[in-house]
C-alpha cells in the first residue's frame, strides 16, 4: 500500500513537473535557447495568484488566466526586443543573456515581495478523498487536472493552429521555413511568450502547493533542465514523460534514501544521461 | 613595449602591500583571484569554445580539499597544491564523461556538476561539516602578515595561470583549441585528437581554479558549501572574459579588473540591487558588445610595437 | 588501400552496402554514382567520421577501420569536403598550417607556416595568405582546401566534388592542379559529378549505387555497363537504348 501511495503522490508531482518543464522545452527545442528565466516566471506567477487571491479573492485556478496573460505579454517583450537580437548567436551567449535577464527580474522581485516565504491558504479548501486506502489531496488532484489540460491545450495548438504550425516548421528547419515566409522572429517571440505562459500558469496552480519566494526560482529551473534532458526536447509529450518520470523517481527516491537527497539524485540521474544517453529516454535526437 | 608594460606592472603589483592599506590590500587580492578564475576559464570557454559552467565545482573542490587536508594538519602551501592537483584530476575525468556534449548539453553538464557537489559535501558533513561549514586553521601570523601572505600567494597563482595562458597560446595546443572552437569535424580531419585537446583545456580551466579555491578557504577561514560553489563564481569569469575579449591572452585579466571596479562600485552603493546591476552588465555586454574589446583594442596596441 | 565487405547502416538504411574495393598506389579512382548513392559515407566511413559497422579497411596492410578521424588523419589519409569547411576566424596561412602541425608531423607552428606556404604557392594561393580564410571566393576556397589536405602529407588523398560550383577555366585549372597532385605519387579518390572530368582524369570508375558497389572498371568498360546505364537512366530507358544496340546490330 505504501508503493501504491508512493506511486500515486510521484504521479501527480510528475504532473505538475510536466507543466513545469512543458514551455521551457518548446524554448529550448525551438529557439534553441535555454531560458534560465524560465523558474523565476513560475515564481512571478505564483505571486500574481497570491495577489489576486488576497486582494480580490479569486481562486490560483481561475487566476491562471491572469498570470498566463501577464507572462505571456511579458515573455512576448522579451524575446521581441532583447533576445530576438542575439538568437542565433552561441551558445554562450543566449545562455549568459538570459541569465542577466533573471538576475534581474529575480532582484526586482526580491526587492518587490522580499525573500519571505508566503503561503496562499485556501479558505474552501477540498480536503483529502479516501480512495480504498490510498489519500487522494483534492487540490493537488484537481491541480494535475488543470495541468494536464493546460499541457494538452499546447499540445493541440502546435498541432491544429497555423501559428502551431510554424512554430513547429521553425523547429524543424529554421532557413527553409524563413523561405517559405514565415516571418521567424514574431514566431520566435510567439514561441517564448507561449513557454512563458506556460511558466506563468504553472505558478498559479503551484501558489496553492509550494511556498512562494523568488529564491524557489532555481528549484524550479533545475527540475525543468532533468525533465528536458530525460524526455528529449521540444516536444510536448517528451516533456509530459520526462515529467512524470521525475516525479515517480524522487517519490521512491525520497522514500529510499530520505528527502533530502532527492534533489541530488534527479541531477546524478541527469549526469549519467547526458554522459550515457544524451538524446533523453524517448530517444529522440537532441536538437544540438 | 609589451615587456616593459609587463615588467612595470609586476613591480608595481610586487610593491603594492607596502603601499596600500588592508582594504587595498584585500581588493588587490580578490583581484588576483578574479583574474585565475578568468584567465582559467578562457582555456575551455574562450580557447576551446566550450561553454562551460564548472569553475565554481573546481573552485569549491579546492576549497575543501584545502580546508580537509589543513584541518589534518598538512601545511598549507602543501594543502593548496593538492587542492589545485585534486581539481586538475577531477577535471580530467570529468571532462572524458561530457565533454562529448555539445552546446547547450555541455553547459548543463557543467552546471549541474556545481549542484551535484554542493549536495555531495552538504550531506558528508562527517569530513565536511555539512551545512554548518567547516573551520580552517587560522595561521598565527599578524593579520597584515597573513594579508601579504595571502595577496602574494594569490599573486603567483595568477602569474602561473598567466604563464600558462601565454605559453598555451602561442603553441600547438592552444592552435588545436582555436581549431576546434572554430569547426570541430574539420579539426579533427585535420589530425587533432579533439578529445585530447578538450580533456586537457578543461583540466587547465580546473587546476589554478582549485588552487585559487584552497587559498581563499584559508584567507577566509571558513567556508560552506553555498559560499565556495556558489552559482555566481560560474558565471563571473565568464563575464569577464566577455568584457575583455574571449581567446585572448590579456583579455581576461583587462575583464577581471574591469569587473571588479564595477563590482566594488556597485557593492558600496546599490547593495540591495548588486544582482540586478550585475544582470544589467551581463545584458548590455552580450547586446553591445559581444567581441569583447573593452575600451580599446589592446591587442592592437600591443601588436603595433612588435611587427 | 583495401576494403573488404565493408557494410554502414543508420537506422534502418544502409548507406553503404557490402563494398569490397582494392586501390593501389598511385592510382586515380573516380568514384561515382547517383544522388544519395552513398559516395560521401564512403569517405566518412573511410576516414572514421561513421565508422563502417562491419567489414575491413586497410591501408599498405595496416587496419584503419576502427580509427577516429585523427588518426586516420594521422596515418595519410586525407580528405576534402563537399561544402568547403575553413577555419573562419584565421587567415588561409594558418589554415593550411594546421594541417602541416597536426597530421604531418610538423615540429612548430614556425615550421609549419613554412611548409603551409609551400603548399600554398602549388595551388597558387601564395598572393592570399594573410587573408582571411572567409574572403576567398569559392573557387579559391576550394583551393584551399586542396591545400589543406596537400599540407598533411597524404598518401591517399579523397576529393570529395572539388569541382562542384566552379566555372570552366576553374575546372580547367584544377584539374591541372588534381594532375600535378597525382604526379606526386598521392593515390587519389574523385567523387565527381561531371562525367567528363571522371572520364578524362581516372585510370579506374568505381560505381556505386543504393550503397552497393555495381562496377569497377576502366572509364570504357564503366560506361558500356548495362547496371551502370540503368542506375543513372533507370530500367526502362535503359531496356531501350538496349534494343535499339541490338537492332542496329542486327
Amino acid at each position: 500500500m505504501l508503493y501504491l501511495q508512493i506511486l500515486l503522490n510521484g504521479l501527480l508531482l510528475g504532473g505538475l513537473y510536466a507543466l513545469i518543464a512543458v514551455g521551457f522545452s518548446l524554448v529550448w527545442g525551438v529557439l534553441n535557447v535555454i531560458n534560465i528565466l524560465h523558474g523565476t516566471f513560475i515564481v512571478l506567477g505564483s505571486y500574481i495568484a497570491y495577489f489576486a487571491h488576497l486582494y480580490f479573492g479569486i481562486h490560483p485556478f481561475a487566476s491562471v488566466i491572469i498570470s498566463g496573460s501577464v507572462l505571456f505579454c511579458l515573455g512576448y517583450v522579451i524575446q521581441a526586443g532583447i533576445i530576438n537580437r542575439v538568437v542565433a548567436a552561441p551558445v554562450l551567449m543566449t545562455l549568459t543573456l538570459t541569465f542577466g535577464l533573471d538576475l534581474l527580474l529575480n532582484n526586482a522581485m526580491l526587492i518587490a515581495f522580499t525573500a519571505d516565504y508566503r503561503k496562499l491558504i485556501l479558505t474552501d479548501s477540498l480536503g483529502s478523498y479516501d480512495l480504498w486506502g490510498l489519500i487522494l489531496p483534492l487540490n493537488r488532484v484537481a491541480g494535475v487536472g488543470l495541468a494536464a489540460l493546460l499541457t494538452f491545450g499546447l499540445y493541440r495548438l502546435l498541432r491544429d493552429s497555423n501559428i502551431g504550425r510554424a512554430i513547429v516548421a521553425v523547429r524543424m528547419d529554421r532557413e527553409a521555413a524563413t523561405l517559405m515566409g514565415v516571418r521567424v522572429n514574431r514566431i520566435n517571440a510567439v514561441t517564448f511568450a507561449l513557454g512563458a505562459l506556460m511558466a506563468g500558469a504553472a505558478g498559479s496552480i503551484f501558489s496553492i502547493i509550494y511556498p512562494i519566494s523568488p529564491i524557489n526560482s532555481g528549484l524550479f529551473l533545475g527540475k525543468a533542465f532533468v525533465i528536458c534532458i530525460l524526455g528529449g526536447l521540444g516536444s510536448v509529450p517528451g516533456a509530459m514523460i520526462g515529467g512524470i518520470a521525475l516525479g515517480v523517481i524522487e517519490s521512491y527516491g525520497a522514500l529510499f534514501f530520505g528527502p533530502e537527497h532527492s534533489t541530488t539524485l534527479a541531477f546524478v540521474i541527469l549526469i549519467a544521461l547526458l554522459i550515457f544517453r544524451p538524446t533523453g529516454i524517448m530517444g529522440r535526437k537532441g536538437y544540438e | 613595449m609589451k615587456k616593459i608594460a609587463i615588467f612595470v606592472a609586476i613591480v608595481a603589483l610586487l610593491a603594492l602591500p607596502y603601499f596600500g592599506n588592508n582594504y587595498i590590500v584585500r581588493l588587490a587580492t580578490v583581484m588576483m583571484m578574479y583574474s585565475v578564475l578568468a584567465l582559467s576559464w578562457n582555456f575551455i570557454g574562450g580557447m576551446a569554445g566550450y561553454p562551460s559552467f564548472a569553475t565554481a565545482a573546481f573552485f569549491g573542490i579546492g576549497a575543501y580539499v584545502g580546508a580537509i587536508l589543513q584541518a589534518n594538519g598538512i601545511f598549507f602551501g602543501a594543502a593548496w597544491f593538492a587542492a589545485g592537483l585534486i581539481a586538475l584530476i577531477f577535471a580530467a575525468i570529468m571532462g572524458r564523461a561530457i565533454l562529448h556534449l555539445r552546446g547547450h548539453y555541455f553547459a548543463i553538464a557543467s552546471l549541474v556538476m556545481v549542484e551535484v557537489l554542493r549536495e555531495v559535501v552538504n550531506t558528508n558533513d562527517q569530513i565536511t561539516g555539512g551545512g554548518m561549514g567547516m573551520n580552517i586553521p587560522i595561521l598565527k601570523i599578524s593579520v597584515e602578515a597573513s594579508g601579504m601572505l595571502f595577496y602574494y600567494s594569490m599573486f603567483v597563482v595568477a602569474l602561473l595561470t598567466l604563464a600558462t595562458a601565454s605559453w598555451v597560446y602561442h603553441s600547438k595546443l592552444g592552435f588545436g583549441f582555436r581549431c576546434i572552437q572554430q569547426n570541430e569535424a574539420a579539426a579533427n580531419m585535420l589530425g587533432v585528437d579533439s578529445t585530447k585537446y578538450k580533456t586537457i583545456a578543461f583540466s587547465l580551466s580546473a587546476v589554478f581554479v582549485g588552487m585559487a579555491g584552497a587559498i581563499y578557504a584559508s584567507w577566509v577561514n571558513y567556508i560552506e558549501p553555498p559560499d565556495v560553489f556558489d552559482i555566481f563564481l560560474t558565471i563571473k569569469p565568464v563575464v569577464m572574459v566577455l568584457l575583455g575579449g574571449m581567446g585572448t591572452v590579456f583579455g581576461p585579466i583587462i575583464g577581471a579588473v574591469a569587473f571588479l571596479a564595477l563590482e566594488e562600485i556597485v557593492w558600496r552603493n546599490f547593495l540591495t540591487i548588486h544582482s540586478a546591476v550585475l544582470g544589467l552588465l551581463i545584458v548590455l555586454l552580450v547586446l553591445f558588445l559581444p567581441k569583447g574589446a573593452l575600451f580599446f583594442d589592446y591587442r592592437q596596441f600591443f601588436r603595433g610595437r612588435k611587427k | 588501400m583495401k576494403l573488404s565487405r565493408v557494410s554502414r547502416q543508420f537506422g534502418g538504411l544502409r548507406a553503404v552496402d557490402d563494398v569490397n574495393l582494392e586501390i593501389e598506389p598511385g592510382e586515380i579512382v573516380g568514384l561515382i554514382g547517383p544522388n544519395g548513392a552513398g559516395k560521401t559515407t564512403l569517405i566518412n566511413v573511410i576516414t572514421g567520421v561513421h565508422p563502417a559497422n562491419s567489414g575491413e579497411i586497410e591501408l599498405d596492410g595496416q587496419r584503419i577501420t576502427k580509427m577516429k578521424p585523427h588518426e586516420v588523419a594521422n596515418i595519410g589519409c586525407s580528405r576534402t569536403f563537399q561544402i568547403v569547411q575553413p577555419f573562419p576566424n584565421m587567415t588561409v596561412l594558418e589554415n593550411v598550417s594546421a594541417g602541416a602541425l597536426f597530421a604531418a608531423g610538423a615540429k612548430n607552428i614556425r615550421e609549419s607556416r613554412e611548409q603551409a606556404m609551400e603548399h600554398l604557392e602549388f595551388v597558387g594561393l601564395a598572393d592570399e595568405a594573410e587573408k582571411s580564410a572567409t574572403a576567398l571566393p569559392l573557387a579559391g576556397r576550394k583551393r584551399l582546401e586542396l591545400a589543406k589536405s596537400l599540407a598533411m602529407k597524404p598518401r591517399l588523398l579523397m576529393l570529395d566534388e572539388v569541382n562542384a560550383g566552379l566555372n570552366s577555366t576553374e575546372i580547367d585549372g584544377a584539374l591541372k592542379l588534381i594532375q600535378a597532385i597525382s604526379d606526386r605519387g598521392i593515390t587519389l579518390i574523385l567523387i565527381e559529378h561531371l562525367m567528363k572530368v571522371v572520364m578524362s582524369m581516372s585510370s579506374r570508375i568505381v560505381v556505386l549505387h543504393h550503397g552497393k558497389l555495381i562496377a569497377n572498371g576502366t572509364p570504357a568498360e564503366v560506361i558500356e555497363d548495362q547496371s551502370v546505364i540503368e542506375a543513372y537512366l533507370g530500367r526502362r530507358f535503359a531496356e531501350k537504348m538496349a534494343k535499339e544496340k541490338n537492332g542496329q546490330m542486327t
